[in-house]
């Protein structure tokens, strides 16, 4: 071991083989990942979220959701019956950050969208034990109270076209009146053209203002939607 | 390796000068940003943090201006030079500090561990749910526990294997107290709602900047100190504590690579998605316990159980078979989170063989530690700081076979999104990181202090017994929650139908739940009296003049 002498001797030879050694496993499994065709399939109905689910989007990270909640339904058979179709990658392509979660807490929630009512959310969010007596979900009564303040949600929209989300300069400056209008149920088309599927409804039951419920029950039931597994073909000798 | 600066270098006044303006600048212009930030801000935790950020560049600005007043009556204090002996100073202060957070992080997870036994601790506040509260405890325990006793202990084991002071005179100190301030402003965020919701990478953007700026000062410091080094080897802790700085340095970087919606704006969007986003976080995630959790604590190791023991390190060969293979295969591992997920298989694949491989050099470094007690084995009967070192690295071993066994694939299965991985998690955490980190300040207290001994050897054998006894009940209880967690998910009835709905699970869990809180509950008592202890120890009588004061000659 008499070459290693030179190493103990020389601390910036020390601290290059370290970075040598350290930077192989990375640059080996990560990087393909951003040039290999076959990681993310291809897949129709993935589209960016609409600024109103973005906004809900961003309450579910803020209330740290994803420290119970998995969003990654694995292709095995009693999670398939439990919550539906295995999750693809396709469908977190827009997902900055990814939400797959590492705990199950709470129930996977990758396909919760259409699954439960606006009502029976509502109920779920104010008091969770009103719904599931033996839940151990904590209430968030305060978002029904709160007037959404997604800020100037046109940033949003803009920071996330800068990391690759393909949201077009129409989608920004139209961004502040589609959050309204989504929770308005005569907000109408302009938001489902923008935004192929989305519902546009009052989502918290109170029509008179936009609230952070109204945001976080948009964004939960859209979730898992978006792509139609009804005429979903797996290609062969993906994953 | 005797250079220049060993010698002892005394500034003179000009010089002195043109460093105080440097730093009055740097903090004039931190102070200014900091204000217009807490003024201007579009968020209330941004607003909240550009002020604590504003008095943190206060207090630094105080701190520099008595530090240079004496400077100029006393040029020599100003130096890098050895004349002044080791800078203990900031070892004390980090040990107490040390023994602080280990306090708050036990207490938030004793906190969130009774939320999922009784979910009204909730209290239907925002800043009070256990969706909050979880990475608050996480940060605690790894980054404001873990990361100062390592900052503190590399700071006294360079400094005494390298036979120099620590290199900079302010630099250190702002080395400390910048972290401490990631460790405040993190901690603020996630009560406010500040998250990246990236697994133990939770701060937001500027938080990250900040970290960054206070990582580079730390690895200036602790290569400045090898650099004037007395011995010519740079000796084998040393090589952990710097493939720790490094390492951590590149994942920290890499993984919190991200777009503000604004300057104004805590909020911030990561620069991958998806699958891309998902294998990025864990190869963080898992080399944040490979290299702030091992190879940091392995550096402890090396240093403080063979001086405890009076004993060499077992083996000198198997020390770098072992740090090399297990820093190189260590960066693999990361995919062994993502099994049976959207992420190719390949490299599922790949993360679990290197998972297994792992298993090895983990045991060659616990096997070294554990093997340098040959000759001194009574030693466990009579010195109870150095049997808690060494049921750490007992601990160390089990739960480094535990991971590559919960990396396989099919394992994995069933473990995934279970509590056995808490357990698992825990096994290390309050096991070799807890039981190594407690080892190191029973240490270091009575030889900073200047004591000749611990206040009392009893209450060390109290607090082991008594965090041990925690240990069990923590990992048993979710060994079984776990897999019987696992196990009911995926259970059917003679008619093909799923046996259990979720909340059916999740009623299953609660006696396990409460087996765990008084796990906790004990490791935190443990926790209590070691401060007791430590404290006492501080306060006693103090031994004849420290010998290891002193700086001792060059030996060549």
């Amino acid at each position: 071991m008499n070459w290693h002498k030179l190493l103990e001797r020389h601390s910036m030879l020390l601290v290059v083989g370290i970075l040598a050694m350290v930077s192989v496993g990375g640059i080996v499994e990560i990087a393909p990942l951003f040039y290999l065709e076959s990681t993310i399939e291809e897949v129709d109905g993935v589209r960016p979220y609409s600024p109103l689910e973005l906004a809900g989007r961003d309450i579910y990270i803020r209330e740290g959701c994803y420290t119970c909640h998995s969003q990654m339904i694995r292709p095995l058979r009693d999670e398939v019956e439990r919550y539906g179709h295995y999750s693809l990658a396709a469908e977190s392509m827009y997902d900055h950050p990814f939400q797959w979660g590492s705990r199950r807490i709470g129930p996977d929630l990758a396909r919760v969208g259409g699954k439960y009512s606006d009502e029976w959310h509502r109920d779920h969010m104010r008091d969770p034990q009103s719904v599931v007596p033996e839940s151990i979900m904590p209430a968030y009564p305060f978002l029904e109270r709160r007037e959404l303040n997604a800020g100037d949600i046109a940033a949003n929209l803009t920071a996330l076209r800068m990391t690759g989300v393909p949201y077009t300069d129409e989608m920004i400056a139209a961004a502040a009146e589609d959050l309204v209008a989504q929770a308005d149920p005569f907000g109408g088309g302009a938001v489902q053209d923008r935004y192929p599927g989305a519902v546009v409804r009052d989502f918290d039951g109170d029509p008179t203002r936009v609230t952070e419920l109204d945001a976080m029950i948009a964004y939960l039931q859209v979730l898992g939607t978006m792509v139609d597994f009804g005429t979903y073909v797996p290609e062969d000798n993906t994953r | 390796m005797s250079d220049a600066s060993s010698s002892g270098r005394t500034p003179s006044h000009s010089n002195i000068l043109m460093r105080a303006i440097l730093v009055y600048a740097l903090l004039g212009a931190g102070l200014v940003v900091a204000l217009y930030v807490a003024s201007n801000a579009a968020d209330f935790a941004m607003r909240v943090h550009g002020g604590i950020f504003a008095l943190a560049a206060l207090a630094a600005l105080i701190a520099v201006t008595r530090r240079y007043g004496s400077a100029f009556q006393q040029p020599a204090l100003a130096g890098t030079g050895d004349d002044r002996g080791y800078n203990f100073a900031i070892v004390k202060v980090g040990t107490v500090l040390s023994v602080f957070w280990g306090i708050v992080g036990f207490l938030v997870g004793v906190v969130i561990a009774a939320q999922l036994a009784f979910p009204e601790l909730n209290l239907g506040l925002p800043w009070t749910t256990f969706g909050r509260l979880r990475p608050l405890h996480t940060s605690a325990v790894i980054f404001a526990f873990g990361g100062t006793v390592l900052i503190t202990t590399s700071f006294y084991v360079v400094q005494r294997t390298c036979q120099t002071r620590l290199f900079g005179d302010i630099l250190p100190w702002f080395v400390f107290w910048g972290y401490q301030l990631v460790i405040l402003i993190a901690a603020t965020g996630y009560l406010l709602g500040a998250t990246q919701s990236r697994e133990y990478a939770e701060p937001e953007w500027y938080t990250d900047i900040w970290l960054t700026i206070v990582w580079v000062g730390y690895l200036v410091t602790f290569l400045g100190t090898i650099w004037k080094r007395k011995e010519p080897h740079i000796y084998v802790a040393n090589w952990f504590y710097l493939a720790f700085i490094v390492t951590i340095a590149m994942l920290h970087i890499v993984n919190n690579l991200a777009v503000p919606v604004s300057l104004m704006s805590s909020k911030s969007y990561s620069l991958f998605a998806g699958v891309q986003d998902a294998l990025t976080q864990w190869w963080y995630a898992h080399n944040a316990v490979g290299f702030f959790l091992t190879a940091g604590f392995l550096a402890i190791m090396y240093y403080f159980i063979p001086k405890r023991a009076e004993r060499p390190v077992y083996s000198y060969r198997l020390s770098i078979v072992h740090f090399w293979s297990l820093i190189f295969i260590y960066i693999w591992a990361g995919p062994h989170h993502l099994h049976y997920t959207a992420l190719p298989q390949w490299a599922q694949t790949l993360g679990m063989t290197f998972s297994v491989m792992l298993w090895m050099p983990s045991w060659g470094g616990a096997i070294n530690g554990v093997m340098t007690l040959s000759g001194a084995w009574d030693k466990l009967r009579t010195d109870p700081v150095l049997r808690m070192m060494v049921v750490s690295v007992a601990f160390y071993a089990m739960s480094t076979f535990e991971g590559p066994v919960m990396s396989v694939r099919a394992v994995n299965a069933l473990s995934h999104y279970t509590d056995w991985t808490i357990g698992h998690v825990h096994s290390g955490a309050l096991g070799w990181v807890g039981f190594v980190s407690f080892g190191a300040l029973y240490c270091l207290v009575p030889w900073l202090w200047g004591k000749k001994q611990l206040y009392s050897n009893r209450l060390v054998e109290v607090h082991f017994w008594v965090a041990t006894i925690g240990i069990v009940l923590y990992i048993t209880s979710m060994w079984v929650a776990g897999i019987m967690q696992g196990l009911m998910w995926r259970a059917y009835n003679e008619l093909g139908f799923l046996s259990f709905s979720f909340i059916e699970t999740v009623e299953a869990m609660e006696p396990f739940y409460l087996i765990r809180l008084a796990g906790g509950v004990l490791y935190l008592l443990g926790a209590f009296i070691m401060a007791y202890n430590l404290w006492m120890t501080a306060r006693g009588p103090s031994a004849a003049p420290n010998p290891m004061r002193a700086i001792p000659q060059a030996a060549e």
